[in-house]
């Protein structure tokens, strides 16, 4: 069967006045509800951010795990609450150092973390009880999250204490960001297990965190980051119930990630469709009682893909306007992108007036006095009306085709996006869309910034720490702990248990993930332009 | 008369990020080239070996996680140990303004940074593509 024909657009027709007619439909009670009132368009919590401010949490690794550890005592020092780790892509994508295919790629895009022996560095000085952590990691989720586990008992802070999240959510890599491993049946499988896992041991561990931002980074539209994520969400929670769990015991652990781009409400109307919408599958889908189930809470992050290398300084502004967005949306968390990031990784300069920005929008403006401020605006409300609906749409084709596994099977997603990408770079150039500095108002020459520069040296030093951790543990152990995870994973044992031996063992990603690769096989993505 | 440009578009290197592979795969396809993607997680090798498979004239590489300095010299070394040294290179993506002459001097030819548009390549593209005219 062929795809359903692409509904993608750049921008949807906007009238020049919105007036009451245009909400005739919307019922306050069934609709919107106060904040803290199902269906949550207006916010999960009814005291909104007097009650607590979000969290400014700023993603940040580089090089080795000293190099980054300092950079995290200095975000904490200057007032950032929560932690968010970068990992280069060999530890994205399951590999050691020495592999060949690392080759160039240590600690650049992030952090290199190989073994518990890293992971120590990493956190050292850092009181995991204290703080919140959050690791993007997907492909090999359980087996960072083993050593964080790992990490914490060693040093006597009870799993129980611990909160913060990892990305887990390995859909979003098909679609969009492509850092996957396994093949999606086992990758489902990994995730699940975690699900299973810390219900019983971490209860408030955030299990996964099912992501917009990469596929609106891809090139999709706000619509379309929308209807793609929630219906990740819901093949997450389907194959929970699948799997034997009570919806009530996972879904209130299941938190989302959204990108807050450049168009303002529609952002803003995203934001408050994707509660709104959350809160009535939850309920009417999967029948869960609980009022946790029904609320979803979510990251956001400025859109990376909005930064220009022109003119950097714009840079700021633009970051500045999406976390407002963001934070009229509702978000329980945030972070903003530094003015450098077209260009490298950011420096500390740039960083700190990244969350400078967080600071002005919650402490100087007056957004945060109170919830959904822009609730009951003729326009907001009308958008986030046709969001929801599109995105329902969209739910619709998916459920037809089987689910978001099956549609990912055959390329759905993934060509919407492309088709969307390909769109907004043509209006782009033909100054449909103008991006200033870039195909407007353009100087020559400009603004130089200094940029972060990631030498070969961290690369070194990891291969180095590598070789040493080889000759010096306990190799019997070792090889103990991942025939024991191999066994399991065809056995159909939780993998999680399994991978927390070999963490313990100082088992490397590289060697944890080849253990499950020689069970699973690898997956490889049919090229499509 | 001038055949189609064959280019092979290649997202070399651990990185997944394939927008802009995919982008510009399409805009010169658009522009009349003939266009192979290679997917994801290519080695030099195999990009080199699809380019001489499908008789390329041009070899695309869309790298933003920084290990060009690492992925473009192989990818010219293996060029010339397979006689392809009239095969045009080109690189897109996040690259230092620093490494833009080191790139140059192991024989990258264009090199295009963020925000370029569509146009300046395939215009770069048909300026300087081998010719093909009256070869087949």
């Amino acid at each position: 069967m062929a795809a359903p024909p692409s509904t993608a657009h750049v921008k949807r027709p906007i009238k020049q006045l919105y007036t009451p007619d245009n909400v005739a439909s919307t019922d306050y009670a069934r609709d919107l509800g106060d904040p803290g009132q199902f269906p949550y368009t207006r916010g999960i919590h009814a005291t909104g951010y007097r009650g607590k401010l979000w969290t400014m949490r700023q993603f940040a690794g580089f090089g080795t795990p000293e190099e980054t550890n300092e950079r995290y005592r200095r975000l904490l020092d200057a007032g950032g609450t929560g932690l968010s780790v970068a990992f280069d892509l060999p530890t994205l994508m399951g590999r050691d150092p020495d592999h060949p295919l690392s080759l160039g790629e240590v600690g650049k895009c992030g952090v290199n973390v190989t073994s518990l022996a890293d992971m120590e560095v990493l956190f050292a000085g850092i009181d995991l009880g204290a703080i919140t952590t959050s690791m993007t990691i997907n492909g090999p989720a359980s087996m960072i999250f083993a050593m964080y586990l790992a990490l914490a008992e060693q040093r006597g802070t009870d799993w129980t204490a611990l909160s913060g999240t990892i990305q887990n959510d390995i859909l979003k890599e098909f679609i969009a960001q492509k850092e996957f491993i396994y093949p999606p049946a086992p990758s489902m499988r990994l995730v699940t297990d975690v699900f299973a896992f810390c219900t019983e041991h971490v209860p408030r561990w955030n299990t996964i965190s099912v992501s917009g931002y990469h596929i609106r980074e891809a090139g999709a539209t706000a619509a379309q980051e929308l209807a793609f994520t929630l219906r990740d969400g819901i093949e997450y929670v389907q194959y929970g119930v699948n799997a034997g769990l009570d919806v009530d015991a996972f879904a209130p652990r299941i938190s989302f990630f959204f990108n807050s781009h450049s168009d303002f409400f529609e952002e803003i109307a995203k934001f408050r469709a994707a509660r709104r919408i959350w809160a009535r599958v939850m309920c009417d889908r999967f029948k869960a009682r609980s009022p946790k189930s029904w609320q979803l809470r979510f990251h956001a992050q400025t859109a990376g893909v909005s930064l220009t290398a022109q003119q950097p300084y714009n840079n700021v502004v633009r970051t500045a306007l999406q976390a407002l967005a963001a934070v009229l949306g509702g978000t329980q968390s945030l972070h903003t992108n530094a003015l450098d990031e077209a260009l490298a990784l950011p420096t500390e300069e740039a960083a700190t007036l990244a969350l400078r920005t967080q600071q002005i929008i919650a402490h100087e403006t007056g957004v945060t006095d109170l919830t959904d401020p822009l609730g009951g605006s003729y326009y907001l409300e009308s958008l986030t009306r046709q969001l929801e609906d599109e995105a329902l749409a969209y739910f619709q084709r998916i459920d037809d085709m089987g689910g978001m596994v099956a549609a990912i099977e055959r390329g759905y997603p993934q060509r919407e996006i492309a088709e969307s990408a390909y769109r907004a770079q043509q209006a782009i150039e033909a100054r449909e869309q103008i991006i200033v500095g870039v195909n407007d108002f353009v100087e020559s020459g400009g603004e130089a910034v200094g940029t972060l520069y990631i030498d070969e040296a961290a690369g070194e030093q990891q291969l180095a720490r590598l070789a040493s951790l080889r000759a010096t543990r306990n190799a019997a152990e070792v090889r103990r702990t991942l025939a024991a995870l191999e066994e399991g994973a065809r056995s159909g044992a939780n993998t999680m248990p399994l991978l927390l031996d070999a963490a313990r063992a100082y088992a490397t990603i590289g060697e944890m993930c080849d253990s499950l690769r020689a069970v699973w096989g690898e997956y490889v993505e049919t090229p499509m332009i | 008369m001038r055949q189609k440009i064959r280019v092979v578009i290649a997202k070399p290197g651990l990185d997944g990020h394939d927008r802009g592979a995919k982008v510009i795969a399409r805009a010169l396809r658009d522009a009349g080239m003939e266009v192979i993607y290679t997917g994801l997680r290519q080695t030099p090798e195999q990009i080199v070996g699809a380019a001489l498979q499908e008789d390329a004239d041009v070899i695309g590489l869309s790298i933003l996680s920084g290990a060009h300095m690492h992925i473009c010299p192989r990818v010219m070394e293996l060029l010339r140990e397979k006689g392809l040294t009239d095969v045009l290179v080109v690189v897109g993506g996040i690259i230092p303004d620093a490494d833009v002459p080191r790139l140059n001097a192991v024989g990258v030819r264009g090199i295009f940074q963020p925000g370029t548009p569509m146009q300046e390549i395939v215009d770069f593209i048909n300026r300087h593509a081998r010719s093909r005219v009256g070869t087949l």
